[in-house]
């Protein structure tokens, strides 16, 4: 099938690339535009490793063609440093509170833990675990990712009182 | 872990999409969350021609209040369901069940309309679609036809809805007038996954002690959704006690048709399916005395 031009907006800059129907949002991240942060995983939706944010809300980049990102808003791992490379806070929390092993679900686990955080940052535990739920990591057996998190959450309390 | 080449249309009205899935017929499959389709593709278990895309139809997204029923139009994100005080002060069976569902990411892209129209035996919406009998659109380019939940399955992944025919709108009755209380109880291997048996309860009480209505069914346990109409029969007009809970589950293991397969044995499902569906029941009746709407 022919490739279709797609136009969208990817952590605020316009960009575009073309790509078959049947390429999926995570293939046109990594391979289109070259943002290979994302991580690919299962492939198939049970993983969590390939999160992005897209029109504000954390979702499977492999579960969305590419095709339907067409004109809409989507957030990548590379839009979480600051402009000069700098972490962000919540990056700055796992490295301290040791939220990563391999690091193979960090990307995935940061989209979904920056969503939580706009929306709340006075998460509870369970919070944060329904937020992550949908994230596998099989090396830190998940509690230092929820120390960072809980973290990341105090640091951006302080930050604004 | 590639899709076959397909075409794809987005279409941007109904019309637009009911058309575009005529011209497909056979070949064509809708494609709305894409929570369960497009893995199916990756897999390529599902090989369409084409693909219609109906995220961007306005008109087939909303929840509306209705005729005493809370009407899902078929897009309405599984998360907008979720954060809906209309779906929370009138359905608590949906309620207890959507949380269930998936993970945040996956609602946030799956839809109503879509796991209604998918079918899989152990998913969460359509078993409460069978407990509470909802009314499900089947719309195409000749018009709309209404069926109940009960008529909807033929069997695993498969309905009545013809090539051609799209879920437009899935309609939950709200049950008036008196102490309702629901409960939803699954076995997964990890919060958010497919159910490996699920057990649905809604119950209704009047005011002296006696359950006046009951709907049951049970997931993952057989090739459809289950409804317990025999047992509902024998809760509806009792007082619904340990004693009267184990004679409407009598027969239950009958009722019953699972599998075997590397999440347990068929054995292991009926077992389990009758402590889940026990645990619903008293929950449900627990809530239902305890309420005062």
């Amino acid at each position: 099938m022919s490739r279709r031009d797609i136009s969208l907006t990817v952590n605020g800059k316009a960009l575009s690339g073309a790509a078959e129907p049947r390429m999926t949002l995570l293939d046109f991240l990594r391979d289109v535009l070259g943002l290979s942060g994302t991580h690919m995983g299962c492939e198939h939706g049970v993983c969590g490793a390939c999160t992005v944010i897209h029109e504000g809300q954390p979702v499977r980049s492999c579960l969305m063609l590419a095709v339907q990102a067409e004109r809409q808003s989507i957030e990548t791992i590379e839009g979480l440093a600051g402009e000069d490379g700098s972490p962000s806070v919540l990056q700055d929390a796992f490295r301290d509170a040791h939220g990563l092993q391999c690091g193979y679900c960090t990307p995935g686990m940061l989209m979904s833990a920056e969503a939580l955080l706009r929306e709340n940052t006075s998460p509870t535990d369970e919070n944060i675990r329904e937020a992550i739920g949908g994230n596998i990591c099989r090396c830190t057996g998940y509690t230092q990712i929820i120390d960072s998190i809980r973290l990341a959450a105090e640091r951006l309390r302080e930050a604004s009182s | 872990m590639k899709a076959v080449p397909f075409d794809y249309v987005a279409a941007n009205s109904a019309d637009e999409a009911l058309s575009a899935l005529t011209d497909a017929g056979d070949d064509g499959m809708v494609l709305a969350g894409g929570q369960t389709l497009v893995p199916m593709l990756a897999m390529r278990l599902a090989r369409p021609a084409i693909l219609v895309d109906i995220n961007r139809v306005a008109e087939w997204s909303g929840i509306a209040m209705d005729g005493g029923a809370v009407s899902f139009k078929t897009c309405t994100r599984q998360s907008a369901a979720l954060t809906s005080s209309d779906m929370a002060q009138n359905l608590p069976l949906l309620a207890k069940a959507l949380p269930l569902v998936g993970h945040q990411q996956t609602r946030n892209r799956g839809t109503v309309g879509g796991s209604i129209a998918h079918g899989d035996p152990a998913a969460e919406i359509p078993l409460v679609a069978t407990a509470l009998e909802a009314e499900i659109t089947l719309s195409s380019s000749d018009g709309n036809r209404v069926v109940k939940s009960g008529d909807f399955y033929e069997g695993p992944m498969m309905s009545v809805r013809e090539p051609g025919e799209c879920v437009t709108d899935v309609s939950f009755p709200i049950w008036e007038g008196g102490q309702v209380g629901a409960d939803f109880q699954e076995v997964a291997e990890r919060h958010g996954d497919f159910a490996i048996v699920s057990a649905a309860a809604q119950l209704q009480w009047n005011g002296d002690g006696t359950c006046v209505r009951a709907a049951l069914a049970v997931g993952g346990a057989g090739g459809t959704p289950v409804r317990l109409s025999d047992a509902e029969g024998v809760l509806a007009g009792s007082a619904v006690t340990e004693e009267s809970i184990a004679d409407a589950l009598s027969g239950l293991d009958g009722a019953l048709d699972p599998a075997d397969d590397l999440h347990g044995s068929a054995d292991y499902r009926r077992r389990v399916a009758r402590v889940l569906m026990t645990r619903a029941i008293e929950n449900a009746a627990a809530e239902a005395r305890g309420s005062t709407t």
